[in-house]
């Protein structure tokens, strides 16, 4: 990084690239209807990286919203006391907007951040490149899936968001209407059934969401199963496609349960059948599992893809082959397996049956051994590397640290008679902070960081990046560990007061958030400064070997010159690292020449 | 390692955890420190290898690329294998100690917690009925849950036990708290408080009193839905249900109304102070005109009262939703709450003689 790389972009052998030829899918057509209209899947993954991040902002800002409230005096009941009428007056009305702001917070961060993020926008951007195509298989469909999910989130987030702003300006409601959900993210019934928020619309617009997801899900399979290159078999696919895959599946399969789950809460809501209403015949504990049958699939259709970015930056920034591919390859798809056998832990207190809670209890702990599995299988990797530590590399790492916590912090949950002590408690909030935003958070910025140079074509601060992923590791850190030991001394989860005794958690808590938040808009800072002034990136600056590294940066819009042969994508030896370029050159006259020679 | 372990192991109270307190915890706590050595272990070991693999094996040279072994059958059964064996003892001590929870003795002492949003009632072996839950220590106590409206959850972080009180059907808990590891006495007498409101309250000096939870989000008032559990010696707890039991006698009915307004939960939703809550204040209810959802307008005198109270929602009050639940109360207790409503207004008969509106409240 000594001397000064060239400010020209260059190709993969690391040539300049003719500026009249410079043509890239970013340039090569003009106008709002070029993107809006586009069948490009880097356009439309670029597209979901706006509404997707802009969702996550909305989330996260809901998020520091909650810890904020929890802070405050009035969260503590202990200075209840001392309160006027009015002040505890104003405490009740606070609980009504908590209780929308933590479904807020959770709904949007569920079904708009954590579930479509990775494959809608890496998956899109990527998994073609990776297997050398020039699209996925069925681009159409492919923009119809980001319409469901602007659709849908648009309308999703016009119904919550009425809610929020009726509390804070009453008469807004004489305009457009009442509105708000205050069910939690989960829709249990009878409540969701009787509240006065809006949920009949609230269902409808995750209902639409979910076509987005089963859309993407159809057209990742059949991209995975036809658009290979011929040489490559399944065993010499990139992990992150094997995660994709996996995740794939699970969206198939898992989303239209929870679309007919919802069809029948309608179905309850307006025309009043007995489904899950016991008031009507109905029993609520049914719901339930209907619900888990899809969101526990979910939690790994989080989880999956980003395990898939972390094989790939293990082993590109171990500068090593992947540790025990197969076994990695296989776990995931037998983590999207075990996904669909274990929905019932979510229910060891509902009073299902105890011949139910006992064999949920032991599937769910068999999870442990695929995900154990990917964590040696990386640890392995890095052993006897040569361990480059960029930015993709340190969230890789806050990965596996906070993937590490999360899995374990899952056998407690696991083992009946604990659960019977810490479920719906702050424990369990920690614990799928820790698996689904910890971990999937940190995937996805570990992937952001590592493909930014191809989808933009330009490089970011490495300086400020780190700086920004440690503020965001310890503010995880300090604001979900801390709700570990709150939740096991019993604070119950979605309480938007609580006894005196827990306040210094809350507090603690709370300061981590701050500092996970100055981290994250560090990151937004280095993104928007990488686009208006960072360097070219050169067509590899890792020296990964996988396809979509094949290309220049940004790549064009067909994708590659001439379409690539199979490389195998952890095999590095082909790059050599060019200080001018400032990223890893293929030397024109070896490989490259003969294999290419080869396929004409 | 070994001999750290063995401490942690010994001491009966979970790392982290509230008192144990049922007899459950010595179990729950055992397993809860078993799987905290074994996560901290992990732990250790996955962030130990992956600090001194940085450490040991930065890249010096842009170009470095070592080519080590990427595959061992042997080593991946290894790391399979250990982890199986683990988390297989877990389940099954998990299972033991959650099967000990799910059988309540044949001889257990019941209750019933019924529960609405967002109050507690607790209905004791004789009939009577509070929103505290008195129960007696060394014996198997059984509570059968019942929700008249959402799901509510049991939930006692000491007694290390919860369960889900789903309406339409009875789940039931139980537990057991032993007197002497937990300082339970009684020193022979119950003592007698009369409350500024006129009202009596019956304390047990010698009993412990644990927080109870709703742990299944509920609604507004959610955060709000907690109630007592007391736990007394068997002669403590005789005597305290005795005098309980008996605390309407003598108090005149605006005072047993009073007591009914905290008891029935009706304090949840109507305040006494006019400030807006789920329900209409009840300060200057009574014999005020009431704008109703059919257009007419009536002054809330007592007939219009009671049907308030035991047809509730039938006659829709103009601004509020129809989400007040059906009480189940003797005739003697919708007269004892009419009294009372009255006592809040400047239009009842006894405006001065309102404790609740001398003290502001």
């Amino acid at each position: 990084m000594s001397a000064t790389p060239q400010s020209i972009p260059t190709d993969i052998f690391g040539k300049p690239v003719n500026p009249q030829k410079g043509d890239s899918y970013l340039t090569h057509d003009r106008g709002i209807l070029s993107w809006l209209l586009t069948l490009d899947h880097k356009r439309i993954g670029l597209m979901y990286m706006v509404v997707i991040l802009a969702s996550f902002l909305l989330g996260g800002i809901f998020a520091i919203v909650l810890r904020t409230m929890l802070a405050m005096p009035g969260a503590n009941q202990a200075n209840h006391a001392s309160y006027t009428d009015e002040q505890l007056a104003q405490i009740s009305v606070n609980n009504d907007f908590y209780n929308q702001a933590f479904t807020l917070h959770g709904a949007v961060m569920v079904f708009m951040f954590i579930i479509p993020a990775i494959p809608a926008i890496l998956g899109n951007f990527v998994l073609p490149m990776m297997l050398g195509a020039k699209d996925v298989a069925f681009p159409k469909l492919n923009l119809l899936s980001y319409y469901c999910w602007v659709g849908g989130g648009l309308f999703f987030v016009w119904v919550l968001g009425k809610g929020i702003l009726n509390t804070i300006f009453p008469g807004m409601v004489e305009f457009w209407g009442s509105g708000g959900l205050d069910t939690g993210w989960t829709f249990y019934t009878p409540y969701s059934t009787s509240t006065g928020t809006a949920a009949t619309a609230a269902v409808a617009g995750v209902f639409i969401l979910g076509f987005s997801s089963i859309l993407t899900g159809v057209n990742f399979i059949a991209t995975i199963h036809t658009l290979r290159p011929k040489d490559m078999g399944w065993f010499q696919m990139p992990l992150f496609v094997w995660g994709l895959y996996a995740t794939a599946i699970m969206q198939v399969l898992a989303t239209p349960v929870l679309a007919i789950t919802l069809m029948l809460l309608l179905a309850e809501r307006m025309l009043g059948i007995g489904i899950f209403d016991p008031a009507l015949g109905g029993d609520p504990v049914l719901f339930q599992h209907f619900f888990w049958f899809y969101s526990h699939p979910a939690v790994y259709i989080m989880i999956v893809p980003a395990m898939g970015i972390i094989s790939e930056i293990m082993s590109v920034f171990s500068r090593k082959r992947i540790f025990g591919y197969a076994f990695i390859a296989c776990s995931s798809v037998c983590i999207a397996i075990i996904a669909f056998i274990v929905w019932g832990h979510h229910m060891f207190t509902s009073g299902q049956s105890d011949l139910l809670n006992a064999i949920f209890s032991f599937l769910t702990m068999s999870v442990a051994i695929p995900s154990a599995i990917k964590i040696f299988n990386w640890l392995a990797t890095m052993y006897k590397g040569a361990i480059v530590l960029e930015t993709p590399m340190l969230y890789a790492m806050g990965f596996i640290w906070l993937f590490t916590i999360g899995g374990l912090t899952g056998v407690y949950l696991a083992a009946l008679s604990i659960d019977m002590h810490v479920h719906d408690t702050y424990f369990i909030v920690a614990h799928f902070h820790y698996v689904m935003v910890g971990s999937m958070m940190f995937g996805l910025l570990a992937g952001m960081s590592y493909w930014w140079p191809k989808m933009f074509g330009k490089m970011y601060h490495e300086g400020w990046s780190k700086v920004a992923a440690i503020l965001i590791f310890a503010g995880f850190n300090l604001t979900f560990f801390i709700q570990f030991i709150a939740g096991s001394l019993g604070m119950p989860r979605r309480y938007a007061t609580y006894p005196p005794e827990f306040a210094i958690y809350h507090h603690i808590s709370t300061l981590g958030s701050y500092i996970l938040a100055t981290g994250l808009f560090i990151v937004l800072g280095v993104w928007i400064h990488s686009l208006v002034r960072g360097r070219p990136a050169p067509a590899n600056p890792w020296g990964a070997n996988s396809l979509e590294w094949h290309t220049k940066s940004p790549p064009l819009h067909a994708n590659f010159e001439k379409t690539p042969l199979a490389t195998d994508p952890y095999d590095f030896d082909d790059w050599r690292w060019d200080e001018n370029v400032g990223g890893y050159v293929m030397n024109e006259n070896t490989h490259h020449e003969e294999k290419t020679a080869q396929t004409k | 390692m070994g001999s750290g372990m063995l401490i942690v192991l010994a001491q009966t109270r979970g790392i982290g955890m509230p008192e144990p307190v049922s007899t459950f915890a010595s179990e729950v706590d055992w397993l809860w420190n078993f799987v905290t050595i074994v996560s901290v272990f992990f732990t250790a070991l996955n962030l130990g290898l992956m600090a001194y693999f940085v450490y040991r094996y930065r890249q010096k040279d842009r170009n470095d690329l070592p080519h080590g072994q990427h595959h061992n059958t042997t080593l991946e059964i290894t790391w399979s294998v250990i982890p199986l064996i683990i988390v297989l003892a877990i389940f099954v001590w998990g299972f033991r100690g959650y099967l000990s929870m799910a059988t309540p003795p044949a001889n257990s002492l019941e209750f019933m917690a019924t529960t609405w949003k967002w109050a507690w009632e607790f209905t004791y072996p004789n009939g009577f009925k509070t929103n505290e839950l008195h129960v007696p220590a060394d014996k198997p106590i059984q509570v059968v849950l019942e929700s008249r409206d959402v799901i509510h959850a049991f939930y006692v972080p000491e007694f290390r036990t919860k369960r889900d009180i789903v309406p339409g059907r009875y789940n039931k808990i139980w537990f057991q708290v032993d007197s002497e590891p937990n300082g339970v006495a009684f020193n022979g007498a119950i003592e007698t408080e009369t409350l500024p409101d006129g009202s009596k309250k019956y304390t047990d000096h010698g009993a412990k009193k644990y927080r109870l939870y709703c742990a299944e989000y509920c609604g507004t008032n959610h955060s709000k839905m907690q109630a007592y559990v007391y736990i007394h010696t068997q002669e403590g707890y005789n005597a305290w249900l005795a005098a309980a039991s008996n605390w309407q006698e003598g108090l005149p009915p605006v005072q047993v109304g009073q007591k009914l307004y905290s008891l029935k939960g009706c304090n949840t939703c109507h305040s006494l102070d006019g400030s807006r809550g789920n329900g209409p204040s009840w300060k200057n209810l009574f014999g005020y005109p009431q704008m109703l959802k059919s257009g007419d307008s009536k002054v809330a005198d007592e007939a219009f009262i009671r049907q308030a109270i035991l047809e509730p929602n039938s006659q829709g009050i103009v601004g509020y939703q129809p989400v007040m639940p059906k009480l189940n109360l003797k005739e003697s207790d919708v007269s004892a709450l009419i009294a009372f409503i009255k006592s809040q207004s400047d239009k009842g008969p006894y405006p001065q003689t309102s404790p609740a509106l001398k003290n502001g409240r």
